[in-house]
């Protein structure tokens, strides 16, 4: 069977692809998006941090033989932690000045992970093996199924939806979202807002560091494998507007898909295409298909 | 008074210079110090933060090396090619970019670059990882030998002091005014009756010409052009540059130039000594370590010194 002169097998494959990279979007744009509302900070450490996750995830079975699942949890409360040292130590003096100057540290803390882990690992990328639960694939009849790749498809949408959830629909979530309006009038009533700040920045790089220890088996675990993401990432954040948790979900996993559907049809624009979207929709949607107008 | 005497004194330096230090380094060292006063005129006097200012640099030196090479155009149209093929980049990007505003205008910028990075990764004139390598320096006017190192310092000291001195003469011209109105307080600026998208989309296509003109000499100079001159890594190092020396200072990034090439090329024996002085046998790999340096000064300009070398020279004179 074929679709537009292209084998079923072949096209269905993609979108699988598609949908894992459009996983690592959502779960990342949905980490960034989280961060601004409330820091006002565009986190450009947020790829350095991911590929962070996927070196720990890497570490940890190389020198301690610490599991896939284990690692899949201890990576992003590692990077948890690490981000709020980062937010507590810097972040916090810069909230009162121009908001590129929280873009500008973050950068420069990437480039200090990014020279690190070169320094030591170089550029080439470390292999990591599926973990044995979910190596092989499973046929369809109309095509075979890498269970991996369906794994992180899941997993990155239950995540997802469950922190949608909980910003959306409970009492923390209601507190998070009232200080992203208004921080003083929170504050006034009793929440700690540096506490839930430092919680929030910590909660957006986990997101990051659990895509992170996810890509680890599907692409290569390199030390650059975050920096050239980010850049996309921000593509995405400007095409959904950071406004809405589930227009960065839906977004970031359409996005993924459009992707891998160019690599099928025309793979020498499958790396601009996500750019080229973002002109279009600024031309026609200024704000981002889920902004809002200031 | 004092002023005139101290271009005086700063350009006579310039025009010895070259016979006290290596005059290839001088000429990268003054391209760099144009990029980063084209970036600067953005940052400094529009408030716009461009992330996206390799393409043009680089772009223009793929441009400018392909007109040379290829073409077998004339140097000073080849550089003009280039600086025409910035601008038209520049117009397109900016076009885009100020449609939103901030942080968004920043991100933009920078995914615009990227796109074009993978652009000219993938056109086949650009030698995709080797560069476009051998780029023949030629004749200025069809007379002048360019291949003299010496002769093409002047020259392209002549074109940097020429493009600064357009810089001032823009910064204080009323055109100048309307930018700095704009970046105090935009919404002010246009109820006072100002097209600031008009403005801002000037602003953008003249620092990104100038950052071509850079780059486009850039390569005539050292004969190649390379990934890493579109690479946002790029971006990133001409933001460095001005941080360091002062934004929105005239000489910040001049000094932010000399003090990160310098940095750049010296790294690897700053290292070298401490590892001899210090037996710690990892500074050996300093010299490899370059962007781990330049990430530790961005955090430490960023947090503590804001107002950059010069910006900070100035509030302390007051």
């Amino acid at each position: 069977m074929e679709i537009f002169g292209i084998p079923l097998a072949a096209f269905l494959g993609q979108l699988l692809l598609g949908l894992v990279n459009g996983s690592f979007y959502a779960m990342l744009s949905l980490g960034l998006a989280v961060i601004f509302g409330l820091l006002n900070v565009i986190n450009f450490a947020h790829g350095a941090l991911y590929m962070m996750g996927a070196f720990l995830a890497w570490m940890g079975l190389q020198y301690f033989g610490i599991s896939y699942w284990v690692m899949l949890l201890l990576a992003p409360l590692m990077i948890a932690l690490f981000g709020m040292v980062i937010e507590r130590s810097m972040l916090r003096w810069l909230y009162q000045l121009d908001h590129l100057y929280g873009l500008l540290l973050t950068f420069g803390v990437t480039l200090i992970i990014e020279g690190v882990f070169r320094s030591f690992y170089g550029v080439s990328g470390q292999p990591f093996a599926v973990p044995p639960q979910l190596a092989g694939a499973t046929d369809l009849g109309f095509m075979m199924l890498p269970i991996y790749r369906a794994w992180v498809v899941v997993a990155s949408l239950v995540v997802c939806l469950v922190t949608w959830f909980v910003i959306e629909k409970t009492r923390l979530g209601a507190y998070l979202r009232a200080g992203t309006e208004n921080p003083r009038m929170v504050e006034a009533f009793g929440i700690n807002v540096p506490l839930m700040v430092t919680l929030t920045y910590g909660f957006g790089v986990a997101l990051a560091a659990f895509a992170g220890v996810l890509a680890a088996p599907v692409l290569q675990v390199s030390p650059l494998m975050g920096s050239n993401l980010i850049v996309t990432i921000f593509a995405v954040v400007v095409i959904g507007g950071m406004g809405s948790i589930l227009g960065s979900i839906v977004t970031g996993l359409a996005l993924g898909v459009i992707e891998g559907l160019t690599k099928v049809f025309y793979p020498e624009l499958s790396s601009t295409v996500v750019f080229i979207i973002m002109a279009i929709v600024l031309l026609v949607r200024p704000a981002g298909l889920f902004g809002r107008e200031k | 008074m004092s002023r005139k005497l101290g271009y005086t004194a700063v350009l006579l330096g310039l025009l010895i210079a070259p016979f006290a230090l290596y005059p290839v380094l001088l000429m990268k060292i003054l391209c760099f110090a144009l990029f980063a006063c084209a970036f600067n005129l953005l940052i400094g006097f529009t408030g716009l933060l461009s992330f996206g200012h390799a393409a043009f640099f680089g772009g223009a030196a793929y441009i400018t090396g392909h007109a040379l090479k290829m073409w077998g155009l004339p140097f000073e149209l080849g550089i003009l090619t280039g600086t025409l093929f910035a601008a038209l980049v520049g117009w397109v990007i900016g076009g885009l970019a100020i449609r939103r505003q901030g942080i968004y205008f920043t991100m933009i910028t920078l995914a615009l670059a990227q796109m074009l990075f993978f652009v000219f990764l993938q056109a086949p004139f650009t030698g995709g990882e080797d560069g476009l390598q051998s780029i023949p320096r030629g004749y200025l006017l069809g007379v002048i030998d360019l291949r003299n190192d010496l002769t093409m310092y002047y020259v392209v000291l002549a074109i940097m002091v020429l493009s600064f001195a357009l810089i001032v003469r823009v910064i204080h011209s009323p055109f100048g005014q309307v930018l700095k109105a704009v970046r105090e307080n935009e919404p002010r600026a246009t109820s006072l009756g100002y097209e600031v998208a008009r403005y801002k989309s000037l602003a953008f296509v003249l620092s990104a010409a100038l950052a071509g003109l850079a780059g486009s000499v850039k390569a005539v100079v050292l004969g190649f052009g390379t990934l890493t001159d579109v690479h946002w890594s790029m971006s990133g190092l001409v933001v460095l540059m001005t941080l360091v020396g002062g934004m929105g200072t005239l000489f910040g990034p001049v000094l932010g130039a000399i003090i990160i090439i310098a940095l750049e090329n010296k790294l690897g024996d700053v290292g070298a000594w401490l590892a001899q002085v210090t037996a710690v046998e990892w500074f050996n790999t300093l010299g490899e370590s370059v962007t781990m340096i330049t990430g530790l000064i961005f955090v430490i300009c960023v947090l503590a010194f804001r107002r950059g070398i010069i910006g900070e020279l100035v509030a302390r004179l007051r």
